[in-house]
């Protein structure tokens, strides 16, 4: 990125809140990507005549716990709109939304850039109701389209952040941190490709030293935090070219195309841009009393930012592992759960473990600390085991390998492999005398000055060993022996 | 049992408890007088000859029963009912008096409908309307005009036309209408019924077929005070269907009689009485009021300054409001849908032959008002007068205890007199769309006739949920008049 500009970008999040039953009827909001088309619908959700929304409370309650998160103020009266367009995925003929008087403006969110944290606004969070899904098909040469409204009616959370991102990093971190504080609060799983989290970036590009925004354009359809990524430094570059060259960026929504990788103009869903935004008469304004906003603030959970700063003050833990370990409550949670069980091992180790090992098994397994099949408990007892030298780190990775493969206890693993580690100075000098002697042509290499023999020679004893050799143990031993044979006596 | 189909709904209930005759014989009656005179007057969309005999006949069961046991009944068990097409009755067809919902069949009951069927009603059929309720004729109509049985080349007022001219030719011993700024009380007044229009959040509007939400409310035409009191105690009453429902469980209505009109402060707004009221209907309403004086009111003088600002701000309100609730009629989902090669002149094209002229003008005024940069200057004004509107009903409230005024400021007016000027029609309403606006309840009760037999009428409007005082005193004038007995049943035998 040239100098000449500063990225200027904002985030406008739309959230399906997880609820049990919608937003405005009792429809069960189902997984609209597996589920057969239009079997949770009611006449409430498909916009029959003389249909009535009721607001679901619950998704209110998903609503502040997420207001609240974000340090925004809470408004103790909002009032529901109807946003009109015409579009057959939409039964109403207008949305039910949030406009002029939304739940909660002004909050805030920290995120990790690399200039250190950022505090960056949230201009406001609002309660909406989700279209249905149109399939497009040809059929016998005609093309039609299909309406499922299992979708229709379901619980919205649009979260619009201040334009205060300044590089793509920043945009993908806020959009991350926001995933895992919904994450935190339960009410959405975050998942981008099934749609359950939407993040809409705007865009524009500020010459240095100005202070009004550039026209800005809106990014959709983005459903991986690595498109997002892609699609931000695309229309960066691409709006920098076009002013370079003397051109004009123009205001207007772009879809992205995640196989050519680049921005394209979207269709137009809308007829008219005129909303005609109308104060939901069906509906009375939305009363959160202050009780009501207590209750929820006392019931939230520690934040991914708080965690983070207490494990590494509590735990002194790195700013990056720390930063790891909470980006999933459950990870959190379960890495303190070690820590608390473990009566050996210290937080710096069992960090690492879990952010290496532990990870590593998880990635390539693709699945996530709550699919484990051992506990807290087996994790902390097998750190404990390395800590008080009773299993290497060879064999301490196999246990938690089966650990990972199959559950169990680490005890039972380790007795049933014989993986207990060795460290008993007559057996150790006896296999080091004995790989010596068996190579004394490597021997005498070393003795002529081939450090990188050493290493062979290590690893000679340790296969003798079948791995359970204490590595420490066995260092000091191999070196002892060595300097026994040199030449000058053992002195090098 | 000929006259059968003149009962009110008291003397019919205590018929049918009593095995003077069966519901079946009731209901057979009304079907039978139905099939007679509707081609006459237009007054049924739909008649559910099939589903009302059949629910008549396990309504005498259950009486019968009752009979021997002495069980308790549902409090109308066995009462014919007639329903205005923009209330949802399941597996009924529902038009709302319109072509773009032909063919439409609800799966799902209106609150208020359910509650009488939950009662023991047997529902006769669907009444003709003015187009989604838009209307003051029933000329609006895409069904075709209703006729006023009083006078069969005049309207029946509207847009509950349909529901007044099936209770006032004896089609039905009671109908459900709606209100939204004067449909049930001015049918009510041309007909020569009793009308009540409900306060905005007594009655559940869930199943309504949504014209003006902020004002629509489920009202009931009657052929007495104690009949609409009888429908109201099943009806009234939170909704969980209906976030605009009261909360708490409505109180019954009681009516006992003359004593609650001594001491009542009655007080008469000098802004309805203005020129172009037709000078019968004035000396109507004053004499009416004498009436109640006579029963130991006292009447004063009283100021509504804001009624002038009423016609104007409705016709913001309510066509804003129908813009946006008639949005869903767009040939997708079911009713009508005119093909064409893509989605946009689909809309088009269904909604273009879908709706009428009057449909179509106020959901041009009601988008117009809300669209980018007008709203502020229409919707948002039209609010803010309409607060001071509801303001005056409030401080009226404070020195009175009800208000007597015209309901409409002429008697029934023939068919096509206004058809040409759409402003002329909608000053009709000049005197209902006050208390629509403040969302007050207001009752029609018969009170004379013009010198052509025409029936002339008073309104009584109240505070919010005054519905037990509103028809107290109306059984009270009707316990010493009689002009709420009087019915055009005659004038339909030639
Ligand atoms: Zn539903």
């Amino acid at each position: 990125m040239s100098p000449k500009y500063q990225p200027v970008i904002g985030l406008e999040v739309h959230a399906v809140l997880e609820t049990r039953s919608k937003m405005f009827c009792d429809c069960p909001v189902v997984d609209s990507t597996h589920e057969q088309p239009n079997v949770a619908v009611c006449p409430v959700c498909a916009g029959m005549p003389g249909m009535l929304p009721v607001v679901n409370r619950s998704a209110v309650d998903y609503a502040l716990r997420v207001a609240l998160a974000l340090n925004c103020e809470i408004h103790n009266t909002s009032i529901f709109a109807r946003k009109s367009y015409f579009y057959p995925d939409l039964p109403k003929g207008f949305q039910i939304s949030q406009y002029e008087q939304p739940l909660a403006t002004k909050g805030w969110v920290m995120v990790e850039t690399t200039e250190g944290e950022q505090r960056v606004g949230i201009r406001r969070v609002h309660m909406e109701e989700d279209t249905g899904k149109l399939t497009h098909v040809v059929k016998d040469g005609q093309r039609y389209s299909l309406v499922d409204l299992n979708r229709s009616g379901v619980p919205l959370l649009e979260i619009v952040t201040e334009p205060e991102l300044h590089s793509v990093e920043a945009a993908r971190n806020c959009a991350y941190t926001l995933r895992s504080i919904l994450r935190y609060l339960g009410v959405n799983s975050g998942n981008l490709e099934k749609g359950l989290l939407r993040i809409e970036p705007n865009i524009s590009n500020r010459p240095l030293g100005i202070l009004e925004f550039a026209t800005r354009v809106e990014i959709k359809n983005l459903n991986s935090f690595r498109s997002l990524e892609r699609a931000v430094s695309y229309e960066l570059a691409r709006q920098e070219a076009l002013v370079e060259k003397g051109g004009v960026v123009k205001q207007q929504t772009l879809g992205w195309d995640d196989t050519r990788g680049t921005t394209v103009p979207q269709r137009s869903k809308e007829y008219a841009e005129d909303y005609r935004y109308l104060p939901e008469p069906d509906l009375p304004p939305l009363v959160v009393d202050p009780a009501w906003v207590e209750a929820t603030r006392a019931a939230l959970p520690e934040l991914p930012h708080a965690k983070r700063r207490r494990f590494i003050q509590d735990y002194g833990l790195s700013g990056y592992d720390a930063g790891v370990l909470v980006a999933e409550r459950e990870t959190a949670e379960f890495f303190e759960a070690v820590v608390m069980a473990a009566k050996v091992a210290d937080a710096k180790q069992t960090a690492n473990w879990i952010t290496g090992n532990l990870f590593g098994l998880m990635n390539e397994a693709g699945t996530s600390v709550t699919d484990l099949l051992f506990g807290p408990a087996d994790l902390a007892k097998l750190l404990d085991l390395v800590a008080t030298g009773e299993l290497n780190p060879a064999g301490a990775r196999q246990v938690l390998a089966e650990l990972f493969a199959k559950g169990g206890k680490p005890a039972q693993i380790v007795k049933k492999h014989g993986l207990k580690q060795v460290s008993d100075a007559k057996l150790l000098r006896n296999w080091v005398a004995k790989a010596l002697d068996g190579n004394p042509e490597q021997v005498a290499d070393y003795a002529a000055g081939n450090q990188p023999v050493f290493n062979w020679l290590f690893g000679q004893v340790m296969q003798t060993s079948k791995g359970k050799a204490n590595p420490n143990r066995l260092r000091a031993e191999l070196e002892r022996q060595l300097a026994e044979r040199s030449p000058e006596g053992g002195i090098r | 049992m000929s006259e059968l189909h003149s009962l009110n709904v008291a003397s019919a209930l205590k018929g049918l408890r009593s095995g003077a005759f069966s519901s079946r014989e009731l209901t057979a009656a009304y079907l039978q007088r139905i099939e007679q005179l509707n081609p006459r007057l237009n007054v049924f969309l739909y008649v559910a000859a099939d589903s009302a005999l059949k629910a008549a006949t396990a309504a005498d069961k259950k009486l019968s029963k009752s009979r021997k046991t002495k069980a308790k009944l549902p409090p109308l068990l066995g009462l014919p009912i007639a329903i205005k097409d923009v209330l949802t009755v399941a597996g009924i067809p529902a038009t709302a008096g319109s072509r773009i919902l032909e063919g439409f069949v609800p799966s799902y009951n209106a609150t208020s409908v359910q509650r009488l069927l939950d009662a023991g009603a047997v529902i006769l059929g669907k009444t003709n309307t003015d187009e989604f309720a838009m209307g003051s004729s029933t000329e609006n109509s895409a069904y075709g005009v209703v006729r006023n049985p009083w006078d069969e080349e005049r309207v029946p007022g509207g847009s509950s036309g349909g529901s007044a001219a099936a209770v006032a030719a004896g089609l039905a011993p009671v109908a459900l209408g709606t209100d939204t700024g004067g449909s049930v009380r001015q049918p009510a007044a041309l007909c020569g019924l009793t009308g009540l229009k409900t306060t905005y959040g007594r009655v559940s509007r869930y199943g309504l077929i949504a014209f003006g939400s902020s004002l629509d409310t489920v009202g009931i035409l009657a052929r007495s005070a104690q009949d609409a009191a009888i429908l109201l105690n099943v009806m009234a009453g939170y909704d969980p269907l209906d976030a605009t429902t009261l909360e708490s469980k409505a109180p019954k209505v009681k009516l006992d009689g003359k004593a609650t009109v001594k001491g009542l402060k009655i007080g008469v707004p000098k802004e309805y009485f203005i020129e172009g009221v037709q000078a019968e209907v004035a000396k109507g309403v004053r004499e009416a009021i004498a009436h109640l004086e006579g029963l130991g009111a006292q009447v004063r003088e009283i100021s509504l300054p804001h009624t002038e600002y009423a016609l104007p701000v409705y016709y913001i309100i309510a066509p804003a409001e129908a813009s946006a609730n008639l949005a869903r009629f767009d040939g997708v989902r079911y009713g009508l849908r005119v093909e064409d090669q893509n989605l946009i002149d689909m809309f088009s094209r269904t909604r273009g032959q879908g709706f009428g002229p009057e449909v179509k003008r106020r959901l041009m005024i009601g988008t117009y008002a809300l669209s980018a940069g007008y709203y502020d200057a229409y919707y948002g004004q039209a609010q803010k007068v309409r607060t001071l509107i509801r303001r005056d009903f409030e401080q009226a409230f404070e020195q009175v205890d009800l208000i007597a005024a015209p309901a409409t400021p002429s008697t029934a007016f023939r068919i096509g007199a206004h058809t040409g000027n759409p402003l002329e029609m909608y000053l009709e309403d000049v005197f209902t769309l006050p208390a629509s606006l403040a969302g007050v309840p207001g009752l029609s009760l018969p009170a004379g006739f013009d010198h052509q037999g025409l029936p002339l009428s008073l309104q009584l409007l109240g505070p919010h949920f005054s519905e037990e005082r509103l028809l107290q005193v109306g059984h009270a004038y009707q316990q010493i008049t009689d002009w709420h007995t009087m019915l055009p049943m005659d004038l339909l035998k030639a």
